[in-house]
């Protein structure tokens, strides 16, 4: 059976891994490679490093450290920040990068989802969107430029509309960043995670929120995720993921161990 | 013994780094090549693949190097398209293959399960498949596909997503494996290191 993925999630700032709450206020973890030495050890299904001053920098992430954590770790990665060309993508997948996430640069051009999935296959593309619920119209809106306070904006996409669009376009998987309840630790958003699950054919990852073992197994229970992100509960050993798993296991959650 | 001699085969559209990474964290260093005189002169070959299965056997008849793979003797492992390649034809983008291995690589009929495949999930293998050696059954390998292999008299482990389909498949000195053993952790680098063990008895039809 395939196994619902645990998926630490770190965001590089300056070629350190730092954690924000809700997008802001962010202090710094530590260096990079041996946090992701240690996750991969621990059973960690896939990593994702999220450059999060890049695409509001409008510059592409410092890529040296790609190629680093490529040599060290045996599970796959994903490399997100900035990437905004056939070229830079070229160069992240040459470096050992296993799939990219792309953020704001596919809110300002569309077709670059198309063009990056014909060259390098659906496999690798990954969309991150980051969806913010809007309490006085009730929906949910998606914003760009999340890495920088001063830069955040919103779109003109409702989130359902973006995530149909970046299907149409062949994205090969989405992780959705739920922007409420970013490093909030209080719970996963289930009910915009089952309601975007149903039109959603390709995997989709739950982020924003995770605070304790149960709220893993209520986003696989209730919104069928495919993985579940996490950071803050990962950098600050709040959950071990060996006991996460095993947690999981006795919930009935099929995961790798 | 010393090390054999490794080649991945450039298909200059894999990711070959992560393969390399791989070899190198068992201590062999291979030759990333386009060139048919080192394919053929290698202990062993990986053809790795990512991407379309057309683009790939575009890049390859442009290297001149189908009848290099086909004719190949020494121990050849294909990985994700790399096995795929090795099969009659692939319904991705409609695609003569390599023909080595005679079965066919169809859309993976996954009923409403999210497409690609991804993540890891277990394999069982044929109790004959040297490349499982000292792994337990059901292990966990990192997929990520839409295509897939039919199973047949060539398939040596099989996976179940949606459908059962060829998680490994071999014919004589040629296998393959859907997953990607370079990023599949321990049970990975396990598969690798039978691959770079395998003996002459191994290899024999």
């Amino acid at each position: 059976m395939l196994a619902k993925r645990i998926i630490p999630c770190l965001d590089v700032r300056n070629g350190e891994v730092v954690k924000g709450v809700q997008f802001r206020n962010h202090e710094i973890i530590g260096a990079i490679e041996p946090l992701a030495e240690r996750y991969a050890a621990a059973g960690a299904d896939e990593l994702v490093f999220y450059d999060i001053t890049a695409s509001a920098d409008a510059r592409v992430i410092d890529k040296s450290w790609v190629e680093r954590v490529a040599r060290l770790i045996d599970i796959p990665f994903t490399v997100a920040g900035g990437i905004s060309s056939i070229e830079q993508a070229q160069q992240l997948l040459a470096m050992g990068a296993d799939k990219l996430s792309i953020n704001s640069p596919a809110l300002q051009n569309p077709d670059l989802i198309n063009q990056l999935v014909d060259e390098f296959g659906q496999q690798c593309i990954v969309i991150g969107i980051d969806s913010f619920f809007d309490s006085e119209s009730q929906t949910y809106q998606v914003y760009q430029f999340t890495g920088d306070e001063q830069r955040t904006q919103k779109t003109r996409w409702q989130t359902a509309d973006w995530l149909a669009e970046v299907v149409a376009r062949g994205a090969g998987e989405v992780v959705l960043n739920c922007m409420n309840q970013d490093g909030v630790r209080k719970g996963y958003d289930i009910a915009q995670l089952q309601t975007l699950r149903r039109s959603c054919p390709i995997p989709l990852i739950a982020s924003g929120g995770a605070g304790a073992k149960e709220h893993f197994a209520e986003v696989f229970q209730q919104a069928a995720v495919d993985g579940a992100l996490a950071a803050s509960v990962f950098h600050k050993n709040i959950i071990e993921i060996s006991e996460l798993k095993d947690y999981l296991a006795t919930q009935e959650i099929v995961v790798r161990r | 013994m010393s090390k054999p001699s490794l080649v991945i085969v450039d298909t200059a559209c894999a990711n070959i780094s992560s393969v390399r990474f791989a070899f190198e964290r068992l201590g062999v260093s291979p030759l990333v090549t386009a060139d048919a005189a080192q394919i053929n002169s290698a202990d062993r070959v990986i053809l790795p693949g990512v991407g379309t299965a057309a683009a790939a056997m575009r890049n390859l008849q442009r290297l001149e190097l189908v009848d290099t793979l086909r004719q190949l003797q020494q121990p050849v492992l294909g990985i994700c398209l790399g096995m795929q390649l090795l099969t009659t034809a692939s319904a991705e983008g409609d695609v003569d293959c390599l023909g080595i291995i005679p079965t066919r690589t169809e859309r993976l009929q996954a009923a409403d399960l999210p497409l690609p495949h991804m993540g890891w999930n277990t394999v069982d293998g044929r109790a004959d498949n040297p490349l499982l050696a000292g792994l337990p059954d059901a292990s966990y390998f990192y997929f990520v596909h839409s295509f897939a292999v039919a199973v047949s008299a060539h398939t040596i482990a099989s996976c179940h997503y949606g459908q059962t389909f060829a998680a490994m498949v071999r014919s004589g000195n040629f296998f393959g494996a859907q997953f990607h053993p370079e990023r599949s952790g321990a049970a990975g680098a396990t598969i690798l290191k039978n691959f770079l063990e395998l003996t002459d008895a191994d290899t024999r039809t």
